[in-house]
């Protein structure tokens, strides 16, 4: 059996950007006021009338090619189950490394001294939840599961549906995928 | 298509995500600019003792080592302030990452201590091994015998040790270019140029520091020399660095756009470019012409360039990142 590669995958034509999933994360991991591990993304075009709107629910994204654990001096940034990106807060130094080299911005100085960041609820998903954004979405719009098992939805949907990834420039390989 | 945004939810987000936001600030910009210093001091006593063939009996080449040593602690205590988790600073002492340019920073700077101490151990001339022989003996007999132990070790293995403080210096140098040049997220950043322009201007810095003591006119001579090659290769690589942006990607021209009609372009062109390298080095051509004594203003010029060359940098790259290209 190939090793699990968790991914989430975004509808942006369902998010309505009610904030529930930026809630239940800061509920769900005690995130500090002032910080918040997932947010929304309004991105608008065209000229009025003739508007557009696309709804993003982001957050790190989890990549492939991980510029902020190459960029870690301690090892505290690592790659967990699933190649889920953590960060160990008994070996980060703060030094900031990590959010220097992050393109999507998604890490912060988190008040206690070490960074932060989204960890897909890994404690969640290890005792077989979903992780706390996905469970709560009214619209359903979050989707969360392993891109290497066949039967499940992300892989579904990412087979199924047209969809597209932050900065691919970067070459970091993002595992957040937004469908439009 | 236009893709201009009109909303960011302001509720739902930390100010990281915004388009520009500062990781480092003024610690790093000294830690930046001590660290350069340092590379072009250690470099550059051992280059000067290297091309002579023997020690050097001026009193401001002796002490250096040891001034570096100050300065480098001084630049080290300005980063442990920016650490967040002060407390877990140890850490990067427990592991070694290849892939972190500052696991190889932090690594270098503990090679140096001992490299740069040993130096100046050697460099001590008669008298001062004397003075402070009697001064140690009083304190402990056996503190006497590490110190005889050094100075002989120091004497013994100068050559070594002025290679190695060369290379380690060398090293330091570049490193603080690449600890930025390696950050991919930052596109103004995004260059490998950044390496050898940091050494370079480290080398053109240290120069002008230790034209600030007292030197033998034939060290001063050489040292004003290096500086003004130095000086060239800065140059040299700040014309490289912008001609990436000018004649690159859509993420090379937005990458440049401050140095080159945006914010940073006065004090760039200004106190880098003319008063910190193009002044000094046509000063520095008419010394040497010449024949006329040196002065403290072209060394003064070229410090000044050298702060704001790494304060400059380090702002406008840490405003860059990939959500201009939106």
């Amino acid at each position: 059996m190939s090793r699990k590669r968790y991914a989430m995958v975004v509808d942006t034509r369902q998010c309505v950007s009610c904030k529930a999933c930026v809630l239940a994360c800061k509920a769900e991991n005690e995130v500090p006021d002032g910080f918040s591990r997932d947010w929304l993304m309004e991105e608008v075009w065209g000229d009025y009338p003739n508007l557009s709107a696309e709804n993003r629910s982001e957050r790190c994204n989890h990549c492939t090619n991980t510029p902020c654990v190459h960029a870690c001096p301690t090892g505290a940034s690592h790659v967990n189950e699933g190649g889920t990106v953590l960060v160990s807060h008994n070996k980060c130094t703060g030094c900031k490394a990590c959010i220097a080299a992050c393109p999507y911005n998604a890490r912060y100085t988190h008040p206690a001294g070490y960074v932060d960041k989204c960890t897909f609820c890994l404690h969640k998903v290890q005792r077989g939840e979903q992780p706390a954004c996905v469970s709560i979405c009214p619209t359903k719009t979050l989707f969360f599961g392993d891109l290497n098992d066949p039967t499940s939805e992300v892989y579904k949907l990412l087979r199924s549906r047209r969809f597209k990834v932050l900065f691919p420039e970067t070459g970091a390989k993002p595992n957040v995928y937004f469908l439009y | 298509m236009n893709t201009d945004y009109v909303e960011i939810c302001p509720t739902a987000y930390h100010k990281m995500v915004e388009h520009a936001h500062e990781v480092w600030g003024w610690e790093i910009v000294v830690y930046l600019f001590l660290g350069g210093l340092v590379a072009g001091l250690l470099v550059l006593t051992a280059a000067l003792e290297l091309r002579a063939g023997e020690r050097s009996k001026s009193r401001g080449l002796m002490w250096m080592p040891f001034i570096a040593l100050a300065l480098i602690s001084l630049g080290m205590g300005a980063l442990f302030l920016d650490l967040h988790y002060k407390i877990h600073v140890f850490r990067f002492y427990l592991a070694f990452q290849p892939s972190s340019p500052m696991s190889w920073g932090a690594w270098i700077l503990l090679v140096i201590y001992p490299a740069a101490f040993l130096l100046g151990m050697g460099s001590l001339s008669g008298d001062w091994r004397e003075r402070i022989n009697g001064w140690v003996e009083k304190k402990s007999k056996r503190l006497k015998g590490l110190l005889d132990w050094s100075f002989e070790w120091a004497d013994e293995h100068r050559r070594t040790l002025l290679w190695t403080n060369l290379v380690v210096g060398a090293g330091l140098g570049v490193y603080t270019g690449l600890l930025l040049g390696t950050m991919v997220a930052r596109i103004h950043w995004n260059s490998a140029v950044l390496g050898p322009l940091f050494l370079s201007s480290g080398l053109s810095t240290g120069a002008a520091f230790m034209l600030l003591f007292k030197l033998d006119k034939d060290e001063q001579r050489a040292l004003v020399r290096w500086d003004m090659l130095a000086i060239a290769a800065e140059l040299f690589f700040i014309a490289l660095m912008l001609i990436s942006f000018v004649g690159g990607n859509h993420a090379a021209q937005v990458a440049g756009e401050g140095l080159l009609g945006g914010k940073w372009t006065a004090p760039f062109w200004t106190l880098v470019v003319m008063l910190g390298l193009v002044v000094p080095l046509l000063l520095e051509t008419v010394e040497i012409k010449r024949r006329l004594p040196l002065t403290v203003v072209t060394p003064v010029l070229i410090l000044i360039g050298g702060v704001s060359l790494r304060a400059i940098l380090l702002a406008s790259g840490q405003e860059s990142c990939f959500c201009d290209l939106r």
